[in-house]
């Protein structure tokens, strides 16, 4: 079991959750010399509800809001969707015109890096942003691409076979990280 | 044969990690999630007839993916990338053939089309042998459309590739549903409760077949109406009729000004011509005059209830020129869902399946 497991069985719990996303969301802000053409773009299905967790908290201490979109990456993927995901796809929805955007895409999990691949080519095809930034709430390791986060919440260093579970009031009624063993 | 709706998983999914997770502290930890609500399962698309409303759910909500991506600057995903899908045709198509085709261009699949009417069939080619000759240049779908009923559980039996009912005799056509099902759920909210009313040549019509199945399965209250020349058999008028003759649970009414009253949407079928010769109806005229959809009779619906057809349109015939290319028809709608159904479907066939 990799990571600091805490009583409750839980690798972050809903305050360091919290923490993360308010820090994140300042070296967004930081980061780009403030929110003109910043957009947020969550990756289905956990990436949203973070995207705009991180937008609220801008608009919170930079009192401007910033657009927040939604990506399926399910038609751009190259290997098979992760256990437990639906085979369902939705549209994407990008509030405005990506064309000389700041993106910052948002997931929960970075792992393989796979994901990220298909979700840059899904968000090339709409346009052509000025820069695209990757914010994730755990950063597990194992990358199988040349690919790294801008922002990270935790890193959370982890065996090859172990399963990290984001879970957020949003879609599971509660806000925590747990990182699980497999025994096969 | 249709594989069977029930979770063909069920053996896969207890061996998987997920149901070996160990238990944590906190019992709900380990959340619903790792079970997926609706499982694709299917091999081919033969009819609609066996499809739970869950999965039809899950073809109309893929769709809406597929519309979003129909409505960009340059359509083109790569989803597909990589497979063969050819189309065999052993009858004429417009629609059906070129929305198959597009839908497979659009999600990058490459797609090959074979008319019988210019391949070998022409030379006596057997169904079985060109499904043979499709396997062997590494198709993984075959969509198949043929005059006779059954062809393409046949085909299905006999390959190795998808197959996708494309049409088949008086049987089915099962796409054709699925569009018409997401043409309506898109422009009357939910289906379930709503009375659809289909009239035409119910007896031939592989459309109206597929149509009742999947209606019913969404909940949607339909009914038949025509000359009881073109009634199937075993239809007259009681749900508890069809049931034993193994169709939905519809209604028949024969008289159309009576089936229309407060009806949420109208389907109307594309009258062969060929069936006043068969004696099978006194004269088109007498048809149109009982039986077109026209402005008076659809005023009897519900306020702006829509107007379905599958196409080819006899104008005149089974609906009159100012209700085909009035406000209410969706006609063209139906055209264009009917690429994004399509691509929804071969998505389904070739990735929803669960690792």
């Amino acid at each position: 079991m990799g990571g600091i497991v805490l009583s409750n069985g839980a690798v972050m719990s809903a305050d360091e959750i919290r923490r993360a996303i308010v820090r994140i969301a300042h070296e967004i802000v930081e980061q780009n010399a403030g929110v003109s053409d910043l957009m947020l773009v969550g990756m289905r299905t956990r990436g949203v509800p973070l995207a705009e967790r991180l937008a609220a908290a801008i608009r919170e201490f930079e009192g401007e809001t910033v657009g927040v979109g939604a990506l399926d990456i399910g038609l751009y993927r190259d290997d098979l969707p992760a256990l437990g995901t639906k085979v369902e796809i939705k549209p994407s929805e990008l509030p405005q015109d990506i064309a000389g955007k700041r993106l910052v895409l948002v997931d929960d999990v970075l792992y393989t890096g796979r994901s990220i691949r298909a979700a840059l080519d899904a968000l090339i095809d709409y346009g052509r942003p000025e820069r695209i930034q990757l914010a994730v709430l755990v950063d597990r390791g194992h990358r199988e691409l040349p690919i790294r986060a801008d922002f990270v919440g935790k890193n959370i260093p982890t065996a090859k076979d172990d399963d990290v579970l984001v879970q957020l009031e949003e879609s599971d009624g509660k806000d925590q990280v747990i990182v699980t063993e497999r025994r096969d | 044969m249709a594989k069977n709706a029930t979770r063909t998983q069920t053996s896969r999914a207890a061996s998987t990690p997920a149901a070996k997770r160990p238990t944590p502290l906190n019992p709900d930890a380990t959340s619903e999630r790792l079970v997926p609500e609706t499982n694709w399962t299917r091999r081919h698309l033969l009819d609609v007839d066996d499809f739970t409303s869950a999965e039809i759910e899950l073809v109309l909500d893929t769709t809406d993916a597929m519309k979003e991506v129909l409505a960009r600057d340059i359509p083109r995903v790569p989803a597909l990338r990589g497979t063969t899908i050819v189309t065999l045709f052993y009858e004429a198509s417009t629609r059906t053939r070129a929305s198959f085709e597009l839908a497979g261009k659009v999600l990058g699949a490459d797609v090959i089309n074979v008319a019988a009417s210019s391949s070998s069939v022409q030379k006596g080619e057997a169904l079985l042998d060109t499904v043979r000759t499709i396997q062997a240049i590494g198709a993984d779908v075959c969509v198949l459309r043929h005059h006779a009923s059954g062809a393409p559980y046949i085909a299905a039996r006999e390959s190795e590739f998808r197959v996708i009912n494309a049409g088949d005799g008086q049987h089915a056509h099962p796409t054709q549903a699925l569009l018409d099902a997401y043409t309506l759920r898109s422009e009357l909210g939910d289906i379930r409760g709503r009375k659809i009313v289909i009239v035409g040549d119910i007896a031939h019509s592989r459309v109206a077949r597929s149509n009742m199945w999947c209606l019913t399965s969404l909940g949607a209250e339909v009914v038949l109406c025509g000359p009881p020349t073109l009634m199937p058999v075993g239809l007259n008028g009681s749900t508890s009729d069809a049931e034993e003759h193994d169709l939905p649970p519809v209604r028949v009414e024969y008289d159309l000004d009576i089936a229309i009253e407060g009806a949420d949407a109208v389907m109307a079928l594309r009258l062969q011509r060929e069936r006043q010769s068969s004696g099978l109806l006194p004269s088109l005229r007498e048809y149109s005059r009982l039986y077109q959809v026209n402005g008076e009779r659809l005023a009897k619906a519900k306020p702006g209830a829509p107007v379905l057809h599958p196409g080819p349109i006899n104008e005149g015939v089974e609906i009159s020129t100012e209700v085909a290319h009035g406000a209410r028809s969706l006609v063209e709608e139906q055209v264009t869902n009917g690429v994004a159904v399509r691509m929804a479907v071969l998505y389904l066939l070739l990735r929803g399946e669960q690792p």
